[in-house]
């Protein structure tokens, strides 16, 4: 005997519907990630179980892939131009945006603070292009008549673009960070007459280390994952840096200049992929302690309940 | 604004106010309040929600320079002298102990907590801040249960604990005032005993303000209980006249046997 009520009306039809969708969509994120990696795999695969020589690869700065006699394929001088110039961005980047985070979040008020938000978020939607650009027609000059060297295009002028550019994002990320503390915890630490900026420094930071770190490991994956803007600032030459005035070429823009040119499937194509891989691998190792970060936070506050732990979501 | 009396001039009185209003973006939230609270006692502040009961005490210490919208108009004067005429309102708030209704142990360990005003204020001596925080905590009942684990997180301790693990870090401050807003909200009944007998014991040594949603804890504890209502003040009266019907408002009667509110 079925209860007049117990049927299955519109409402119920619509949720069953909505959830498969939803469903759906959460798993395309994780079929196209799997995609991706496995494109990338299949088409570096040749290269990294039949030429790939681990020595050569990670401790070779000699990248020439279009010798005729002697193509070699080593990496070092890559890796080192990418690690360079994100390294030189994360010393440009972090005091510009841990400042501006934590005046942003901390002492702006009002119609001041909103401001400043949107004018972050409008920044971290400039095209990279634009900021090779600025690196290529502005920095360029000016890095050549300020330090007197010949060529203005090195690991300077790409890091400064790229701290520039990661900016933005590490800003709005810190930010959200400092947020997600209670202000029950600010409250507390004025009325004992801390100042705001002992309150900033001793209770607020400390609390919300954890999303910082994690600020700044985006911004680190930003750094090596960019590619138009360091191809054009950082001369593009394969050297291993040993000033911030030489020139040095990046993995990312290595693929975007060469990748053109090669005969889909040979050596020197497959050479680049198995680069995608590795790239593809760092950032994933970047991002992913981000989030461990994040977590680590997070689980701070769960005995409070009073806020539940702000998203990251800008 | 001359403020020329030297704090000790009128040394029965720790809170003196006249005529306060406190509004919100020009919305008035408590009006026309005259009262004087009395040095080392508990004065009591009784009153239903919205009533004025926590804008009183933000009031006191200063919070409407960090709240947007708050305006204070009238005057209050703690220990003789007026609460804006501080040029360091930072320094005012160091000798007003807060206790917020919702315990706030701050992220850092049970040991930090309690060091933290005096490191604020420059001890750097660890001799000196373990004792301190000994002295505190002990004075806050809550030595015993932590003195094996002042390395964990305060955050971490059970809402009793931390309410009076917030009482000792206010009293870190070595405060002359103590503003309590209704602190036993998320605190079970034993520990509400255990934290009050503190408040008595207190009360020879500074000027206790009890906010309290309990009428019946400010009758235990205030010898004068201020009753607000809907962003005013209705009456002071000794706390046992005002139990005993003798109060000067019938509303207040009809409050405190528990009519209304």
């Amino acid at each position: 005997m079925t209860h007049a009520a117990d049927r299955r009306d519109l409402a119920w039809w619509i949720d069953r519907t909505m959830q498969v969708l939803v469903l759906a969509g959460g798993l395309s994120a994780i079929v196209f990630i799997a995609g991706i990696f496995l494109f990338i795999t299949r088409e570096g695969a040749g290269f990294v179980f039949d030429r790939f020589d681990f020595r050569e690869f990670f401790f070779s700065p000699r990248w020439t892939p279009t010798s005729n006699h002697n193509p070699t394929y080593g990496a070092l001088a890559l890796i080192a131009g990418t690690a360079s110039v994100t390294g030189l961005a994360m010393v440009v980047s972090v005091p510009f945006s841990l400042g501006a985070a934590i005046y942003i979040g901390e002492f702006a008020t009002g119609r001041v603070r909103e401001t400043l938000k949107v004018l972050v978020e409008l920044l971290a939607a400039i095209p990279s292009v634009v900021w090779g650009f600025i690196g290529l027609s502005i920095m360029n000059p000016l890095i050549i008549q300020v330090f007197d060297v010949p060529v203005g295009l090195n690991v300077l002028n790409s890091g400064i673009i790229l701290g520039l550019m990661a900016a933005p994002i590490m800003t709005t990320i810190a930010e959200d960070a400092l947020k997600a503390v209670p202000d029950g915890y600010r409250e507390a630490a004025e009325a004992m007459g801390a100042t705001r900026w002992q309150v900033t420094f001793k209770v607020v930071l400390p609390a919300a280390r954890n999303g910082l770190v994690a600020a700044t490991l985006l911004g680190v994956g930003r750094g090596f994952g960019e590619t138009m803007a360091v191809l054009m600032a950082s001369g593009h030459s394969v050297n291993l840096p040993t000033s911030p005035f030489d020139s040095v070429r990046a993995l990312t823009a290595t693929i975007a200049a060469e990748l053109g040119e090669t005969a889909a499937g040979s050596d020197h194509y497959q050479a680049l992929f198995t680069l995608g891989i590795f790239l593809f691998i760092v950032t994933f190792a970047i991002n992913l302690a981000a989030d461990v970060f994040v977590r680590g936070g997070r689980r701070k506050y769960r005995r409070r309940g009073r806020r539940p732990a702000a998203s990251a979501n800008p | 604004m001359s403020t020329a009396a030297p704090p000790s001039a009128d040394s029965d009185c720790a809170i003196d106010v006249v005529d306060l209003a406190i509004r919100y973006h020009g919305q008035l939230a408590l009006s026309g309040v005259t009262l004087k609270v009395p040095a080392h006692d508990i004065f009591g502040v009784i009153g239903p929600a919205n009533s004025g009961k926590t804008s009183f005490l933000r009031a006191v210490n200063r919070m409407d320079l960090m709240t947007a919208g708050m305006e204070v108009s009238g005057s209050v004067r703690v220990e003789g002298r007026d609460v804006r005429s501080w040029r360091n309102p930072y320094a005012l708030r160091q000798r007003i102990g807060v206790v917020f209704p919702l315990p706030v142990g701050l992220p850092m360990t049970i040991y930090e907590n309690v060091a933290l005003s005096s490191r604020l204020r420059g001890t750097r001596n660890k001799a000196d801040l373990d004792v301190i925080v000994e002295r505190c905590l002990r004075r806050a009942a809550l030595w015993d249960e932590v003195k094996d684990r002042l390395d964990s997180l305060g955050s971490l301790l059970s809402g009793g604990q931390q309410q009076r693990l917030t009482i000792a870090r206010a009293l870190s401050q070595d405060p002359s005032i103590l503003l309590l807003d209704e602190f036993s909200i998320a605190v079970d009944p034993v520990t509400t005993m255990r934290i009050e007998e503190v408040l008595s014991e207190l009360k020879s040594e500074m000027t206790i303000v009890l906010v309290t949603n309990l009428v019946q804890q400010a009758r235990r504890l205030a010898s004068q209980t201020a009753f607000f209502l809907t962003g005013e003040l209705v009456e002071v009266t000794e706390t046992e006249a005002m139990f005993e019907g003798a109060a000067q408002d019938p509303r207040t009667t009809a409050y405190v046997e528990g009519k209304f509110g």
